[in-house]
């Protein structure tokens, strides 16, 4: 048995402690934003945050996860209330095929709240483990600067 | 004699000195040209510099990331603060454009640009300076022969007082004495011309030899193993750690493909120098694989490791694709090796060997290295694919990995599967090595 604080919430999962933490979040969890792509950490698709980090899931043994704070991409936000970062991406059109995106935005995530106001380079450099075969990278630059600013505005509003 | 005048011959005596020492630490501009046509150099000539630039990797330093080959202004950290790269195109105002063969002789032998300015010894002029005239002219050759890149660099962030370039002149009276590469008669030519190849031009001794205090080489200790951009540079020879002794072969095989099966993959700041190595003419390589055989290699050690059997779970070699299932793990075992058998096993011990399945962990040399700084690094960053080259590839496991998981991890790795008594100071070492990789946001290969 682990237990993991998945998007802020206490679960118990009982899957074997090798199993890979996508497995379980997809098979046992039902959380399906996280996708399967390479199974080798080498394309992104699988990365969720763990304490804030950017992780591979399809190589993280569940084991691993005991009382760590899990974010997939449905904590992000719902279909009827995006996230800043999820809204972005909708209104840049920023996914063609998708399969990528669940992954771009968490590391994406993880970039706006250690660099709030980040440039091309900074962008470039942290979404460099994603792997996108359509090419929406350049809108996928405009969506993650459209939620610095959505998200610096915001700040402002509340000081 | 009165005190006044033991006073002025005091102060006579200071100037004198301060005179001598400037006019020892004085070096004159040298008068700059027109930068030379292209046509002025032989094809020989610059396709033999092309070599011995690749060598003595001059495009890795003198290359930033993302920018043009030879153009500069790569950041290059040490412990005195950040100096950078310059501009080796023939550009003839932010390049060397200007500098004639004798200016371009003088830096590679003296330390000295054509202006006469000291050069820092990041530019490794103490190895260099063993170049015969006719390679450092088939480089210059070479290099004026370059795409002129306008590129200024950025000025270095060093302290007061060795920002003042004139305090090398002291730097060198201690520590730079260079004398020209005399051939050893009792060798063979092989053996001659990889050590003037390890000594000089590659200047494998500027990282795999400690430094001073004031970051000169202990020549009494060479290859006695360093430390370069927070990656530790194994001992050699006499001093490796290595599990199984390097020989010739072995090391011939690793400077060009840049991985061996029984000590791992080159990494860090060793990546760009297999990469350029295997563009290197074979000759060299094998004569600098000769001349480090020849630096010979520790007694060796009895070497224990428990044999994997070939039926055991997941290592099937009919398993699909380059992972292999791994049995589920037995409980009650140590949390290392439950971590290992979870997330490490399926590619490090599959039974299939490099460069297509994982490295040896047993043999690896970065768990029988003075300092777990290697395997750390490794484990955090992971192991980026290289930029349009074949290389090995690894994920990284800083997220996934709490200290005291990755602490369990190396115990077990370093203990149990390597057979080496434990790291000591393993808890900064792993506080130091997260530092690290914050501030490198994304580990890349750079060349």
């Amino acid at each position: 048995m682990t237990t993991l604080i998945l998007n802020g919430e206490e679960r118990q999962v009982t899957s074997e402690p090798d199993t890979p933490l996508l497995y379980v979040l997809r098979d046992e969890l039902e959380l399906n934003g996280a996708k399967f792509g390479c199974g080798l950490g080498q394309c992104g698709a699988c990365t969720v945050l763990v304490d804030g980090e950017p992780v591979f899931s399809c190589v993280t043994p569940v084991l691993l996860m005991n009382g760590r704070d899990i974010r997939t991409v449905e904590g992000l936000g719902t279909v009827a209330a995006p996230g800043p970062l999820q809204a972005a991406f909708i209104e840049e059109q920023a996914a063609q095929c998708g399969y990528c995106i669940a992954g771009m935005l968490l590391r994406a995530q993880a970039l706006l709240v250690r660099v709030p106001d980040p440039q091309d380079d900074d962008i470039l450099a942290a979404l460099e483990p994603q792997l996108c075969r359509c090419g929406t990278h350049m809108r996928i630059i405009r969506a993650v600067k459209r939620a610095a600013r959505t998200l610096s505005r915001a700040a402002e509003a509340v000081r | 004699m009165s005190f006044r005048r033991i006073l002025l011959f005091g102060c006579l005596l200071a100037l004198t000195a301060f005179a001598a020492a400037l006019v020892y630490a004085w070096h004159s501009p040298l008068a700059p040209i027109d930068p030379p046509s292209a046509a002025s150099f032989s094809d020989d000539e610059v396709r033999r510099g092309a070599a011995l630039a690749l060598i003595g990797d001059c495009r890795t330093c003198h290359t930033a990331p993302d920018a043009r080959t030879f153009a500069g202004g790569l950041a290059m950290p040490t412990p005195f603060g950040t100096i950078y790269s310059t501009n080796i195109t023939p550009d003839p105002e932010t390049g060397i454009g200007r500098w004639s063969l004798a200016a371009f002789t003088r830096a590679m032998r003296e330390g000295v640009d054509r202006e006469g300015r000291h050069l820092y010894p990041a530019f490794p002029y103490d190895h260099f300076s063993l170049t015969t005239d006719g390679d450092v002219k088939a480089l210059y050759a070479f290099l004026m022969t370059r795409d002129a890149v306008v590129a200024h660099a950025p000025a270095n962030d060093l302290p007061f007082p060795i920002n003042i370039r004139l305090v090398l002149a002291g730097w060198k009276l201690l520590f730079f004495h260079p004398a020209p590469f005399v051939t050893e008669p009792s060798r063979d030519a092989q053996w001659n011309r990889g050590r003037y190849l390890v000594e000089g031009l590659a200047h494998c001794g500027a990282c795999h030899t400690p430094r001073n205090l004031m970051g000169a080489e202990i020549g009494s200790r060479a290859f006695a193993g360093g430390e370069a951009e927070g990656w530790t540079a194994f001992p050699l020879g006499s001093h490796s750690p290595a599990r199984i002794p390097w020989t010739e072969a072995a090391l011939g095989h690793y400077l060009r493909a840049g991985w061996g099966a029984d000590h791992g993959a080159a990494l860090g700041p060793m990546r760009p120098v297999v990469e350029n190595l295997a563009e290197a003419p074979a000759d060299d390589v094998v004569a600098m694989a000769h001349y480090l055989a020849s630096l010979g290699h520790p007694v060796e050690k009895p070497l224990a490791l428990a044999p994997t059997p070939a039926e055991a779970a997941g290592l099937r070699p009919q398993s699909a694709g380059w992972q292999a299932a791994s049995a589920a793990p037995a409980a009650g075992l140590p949390p290392g090796q439950t971590i290992f058998d979870a997330a490490c096993r399926s590619c490090h011990a599959a039974g299939r060997p490099l460069p297509l399945g994982g490295v040896d962990l047993a043999v690896s040399s970065s768990l029988s290295a003075p300092s777990p700084q290697n395997l750390l690094n490794i484990l955090l960053q992971g192991v980026p694919a290289s930029d349009g080259e074949a290389g090995p590839i690894m994920p990284n496991f800083g997220g996934a990995l709490d200290d005291a998981a990755l602490s369990a991890l190396v115990g077990y790795l370093r203990q149990d599967l390597a057979g080496h008594p434990p790291w000591p100071g393993l808890a900064d070492a792993i506080a130091a090595a997260r530092r690290a990789g914050a501030s490198s946001s994304h580990a890349r290969a750079v060349r």
